[in-house]
């Protein structure tokens, strides 16, 4: 039986297992894929979309799990305001370099300055500790969400 | 990869006329230029004969569009966008003017010259093409104010390039560069051009933006991974969980069974599930039955290596360094300091898996992958396949974290393997625990070292010994000579320090069979920590500061002792700190730049080490991009701290006992270090840049930790258990 995903605002009917990972489905099946794969495990966040307003790891979200709530990828988090907001950001630090783990950071960053507008250090630790960035940019991700935070809008 | 540590500077006196740089009509009609950048091609046959082999190329078209056409690959490292400002800032041109492609193999135009010397590595990107592609600029744009010259038939010295066009202040006139390209490439190629001084840099020297970021924010950048070539099948795979094992037997009855599964392959020593997409695949993976042969290797330990290479150490090796007699010398020393260290194997963890997507036809193969040795990975796949090269055609990708991984093509002889028994393209995607499991790792070192002190507790004898793999011996057989190669002892001879009486030799031990490679800042990730551990350990058997202590030996290192003062200062060295927190030194020369690192770290009661704060100086000559010199020393320092707190893979039972980031961590966010990153101005020859971080910010930490604590590690990583208070 086909599942209805709702993702970036466009329906899609998808004829997979109900425990596929939406990961997958998002990027074998579908070709998104602006959000990457990184262990499969929830260890680090590559994978991170957003579940109505929620960043949450599509490597272990199966899609029998995700019933009416809307998907949002890192192909249009720019549409929301705080997306919109972090991805600027990241264009003035420079934040990328091999630039693999970003989708993911910038699903995470997006959501937390969603729902802390002016997050702290802590709020930024631990919203963001779940997404490893072996290039190590985490002094710009961090710079990069203090100026989305104070950019108005 | 070039292999020596001085190209900029030797390069000056090879770079003639007719060895780097041709002109000529381009296919689009305007003027291509062909530059030869001192790469790989340095040891090989045709350098040797003076044969010209370019590797780069730029095309200046009618539309205006200037086309870079170059060997080396992004991989975060911002060479997308430092070696285009080098050719913008001599030609005249706006950054945004000059457009970058992938160098195919495929491309007829192409094919041929590129072949054989593309790989980015060692960090030499920009010590290769500094002088070649600004001269090249250079001589594009005294060619086409030539052309201009010509035909206003007027002295081409009153005429004027500036923002892509050829001026004529005299009578006003002014054509863009596209109306003079055609004309241009008819023009000799000039003999001597004259380079800008920099003090008329524009670009040089400024904080460009990167090209490649945009893409890198909204998901459109392409990694190997994302190739989706019309009809790709997704494949994971299970290798022999024992290196040099095999398969015995398969029941793969379930694994069929999976919904979306089409196919098992079975291979020599792995087998792979492939499927309609990924999720099946590794469903398809967890339900396969496999019984290893597990081969020769079934019962190997780290401690098996360790033992080894200890053994090595107590006979005769390779001399890669001798002043004086440090034997002599040694027994005349007042005080010595006998130490073993010791640093483990390390996997890349590159944050994209290994992957490769291949199709294999009857006439040929196709394959997509990110890669830092194109030519080599062209290579393999037309061995593996038994083609000839020209029959394989490789699309580059953006790379999802290099290290040193993707230098290697194990990947993707493994993903041709398998996709030779499909009837379509698939794409080998790894798990995490095949990348961890089966990686190509960053060699075991063991180091055994004395040093003797006179009574004032000046060095006066140094004697290393140390064991390990070479890796250039696998990857550049010619390169490894008389049981020694560049790589290995860079960082443990030519040291900054006056030493009087010197001694170094290498004895090389490959470990029995783990296959190793190379891995960010590759022989200085060893030898700068042993170093750099080793002068600490000096000065506080000479019971003075480290940075006095350090500072005294620089005579010879002035570049070196201005580093090492400015980090020293902008770290507040000797500042008074809470107990159980400490500050550590580290200075290097290495990759043709200078840098000091100060790390201050807090040891916890429960032995628990947080790196604070990282301050470090660097001198790396002129410096192109001074935003991607910042990024990349956050970068790899954050990389060596993820290494000095937790970076070891380990065998057991011939088995890794690491699989993914929960029993191989990263540095998280929360754990990782401010850092503060100074840049000494020098007009010198740029040295290398991505990798210098890391080499020098382990042993920081290691004498952060001494000084917090008084006990000295002699082997990475940090055990918290050796540093619990008593």
């Amino acid at each position: 039986m086909p599942f209805q995903l709702t993702i970036n605002g466009a329906s899609h009917s998808v004829d997979a297992d109900g425990d596929t990972p939406l990961l997958w489905v998002l990027r074998d099946v579908l070709g998104m894929t602006g959000t990457k794969f990184g262990c499969g495990m929830a260890l680090c966040g590559a994978c991170t979309v957003h579940l109505d307003d929620t960043a949450v790891r599509s490597c272990i979200t199966t899609i029998d799990s995700v019933g009416e709530s809307k998907i949002t990828t890192i192909e249009a988090v720019g549409t929301t305001p705080a997306g919109k907001k972090i991805q600027q950001a990241w264009l003035d630090h420079e934040v990328p370099q091999c630039g693999y783990c970003q989708s993911g950071q910038i699903m995470s960053a997006s959501a937390l300055l969603a729902s802390k507008p002016q997050p702290t250090d802590a709020d930024i630790d631990d919203a963001m500790s779940g997404n490893i960035c072996r290039c190590g940019t985490y002094v710009r991700i961090r710079e990069a969400i203090k100026q989305a935070a104070q950019s108005g809008g | 990869m070039t292999l020596t540590h001085t190209a900029s500077e030797s390069t000056a006196a090879e770079l003639s006329r007719r060895s780097f740089l041709r002109a000529g009509v381009a296919a689009s009609g305007g003027l291509l230029l062909s530059v030869s950048l001192p790469f790989a091609t340095r040891d090989s046959a045709a350098a040797a004969s003076g044969s010209f082999e370019p590797n780069a190329f730029i095309q200046i078209g009618g539309d205006n569009r200037i086309v870079l056409t170059m060997p080396y690959v992004e991989m975060g490292q911002g060479t997308y966008t430092s070696i285009p400002m080098l050719i913008a800032e001599e030609l005249e041109v706006d950054l945004k003017q000059v457009h970058l492609e992938h160098a195919p193999p495929n491309d007829k135009l192409y094919a041929n010259p590129l072949l054989g010397v593309q790989a980015t590595g060692n960090s030499n990107a920009m010590r290769g093409a500094w002088l070649p592609m600004r001269k090249a600029g250079a001589a594009a744009k005294t060619m086409l104010v030539a052309a201009a010259a010509k035909r206003w038939d007027v002295d081409p010295a009153s005429c004027r390039a500036q923002n892509g066009e050829v001026h004529h202040a005299a009578s006003g006139r002014s054509l863009a560069y596209g109306a003079l390209a055609a004309d241009a490439a008819l023009i000799p190629v000039p003999d001597n051009v004259k380079l800008k001084s920099p003090a008329d840099f524009k670009l040089i020297g400024t904080p460009a933006k990167r090209l490649d970021t945009p893409s890198k924010i909204n998901g459109t950048a392409a990694y190997g991974i994302d190739a989706r070539p019309t009809g790709v099948k997704i494949a994971t795979l299970a290798q022999s969980p024992v290196f040099g094992g095999r398969v015995k037997r398969v029941d793969d009855a379930a694994a069929k069974a999976v919904n979306g599964v089409r196919q098992i392959v079975q291979l020599d020593d792995a087998v792979a599930v492939v499927a309609d997409h990924m999720g099946a695949a590794k469903k398809g993976l967890a339900a396969l039955q496999i019984e290893w042969d597990e081969g020769p290797h079934a019962k190997l330990a780290t401690a098996d290596i360790a033992r080894e290479l200890e053994t090595a150490t107590t006979k005769p090796g390779a001399v890669a360094q001798n002043v004086g007699d440090a034997d002599k010398a040694m027994t005349s020393a007042a005080t010595k300091i006998d130490a073993t260290y010791q640093l483990p194997f390390l996997a890349h963890a590159t944050m994209e898996p290994m992957n490769c997507t291949v199709h294999v036809r009857p006439d040929g193969c196709e394959i997509w992958v990110g890669t830092q040795a194109i030519t080599r990975v062209q290579a393999a796949a037309a061995k593996a396949l038994g083609m000839p090269p020209d029959r394989v055609v490789v699309h580059n990708h953006l790379i999802g974290g290099g290290f040193g991984r993707r230098l290697e093509a194990d990947g993707v002889v493994r993903a041709v393997e398998i996709a030779r028994q499909v009837d379509a393209p698939v794409k080998v995607i790894w798990t995490r625990e095949e990348d961890v499991q089966h990686d190509m790792y960053r060699p075991y070192w063991l180091d055994r070292i004395s040093v003797g002190l006179d009574a004032a507790g000046k060095p006066v004898a140094w004697n290393n010994r140390f064991a390990g793999s070479s890796v250039i011996a696998r990857w550049a057989p010619p390169a490894f000579r008389n049981g020694l190669d560049p790589d290995t002892t860079e960082g443990a001879i030519d040291l900054v320090y006056d030493i009087p009486n010197f001694h170094v030799e290498y004895v090389r031990v490959e470990p029995p069979g783990i296959p190793t490679a190379f891995w960010r800042s590759v022989g200085p990730s060893h030898n700068v920590f042993v170093t750099e551990s080793v002068i600490d350990e000096m000065a506080a058997a000479a019971k003075q500061d480290p940075l006095d202590y350090r500072r005294a030996l620089l005579g010879k290192s002035p570049r070196a002792k201005a580093v090492l003062e400015l980090a020293a200062q902008k770290a507040g060295w000797g500042d008074k700190l809470p107990e159980r927190h400490g500050r550590g030194i580290s200075l290097q020369f290495v990759f043709g730049s200078y840098l000091a690192q100060v790390a201050e770290v807090e040891v916890g009661k429960d032995g628990a080490v947080r790196v604070r704060r990282v301050v470090c100086a660097m001198d790396c000559g002129s410096v192109v991009n001074p935003d991607t010199v910042q990024a990349q020393l956050q970068s790899g320092i954050n990389f060596g701290v993820t290494a000095a707190l937790y970076g070891e893979i380990t065998l057991k039972d011939g088995r890794v006992g690491q699989s993914n980031f929960d029993s191989y961590q990263m540095l998280r966010i929360d754990q990782a270090p401010a850092i503060e990153v100074h840049i000494v101005k020098s007009s010198e020859p740029p040295g290398g840049m991505g990798e210098t971080g890391t080499s020098g910010s382990v042993p920081a930490i290691a004498n952060a930790i001494f000084a917090a604590t008084g006990k000295r590690l002699r082997k990475m990583p940090v055990d918290p258990a050796l540093l619990k208070q008593a």
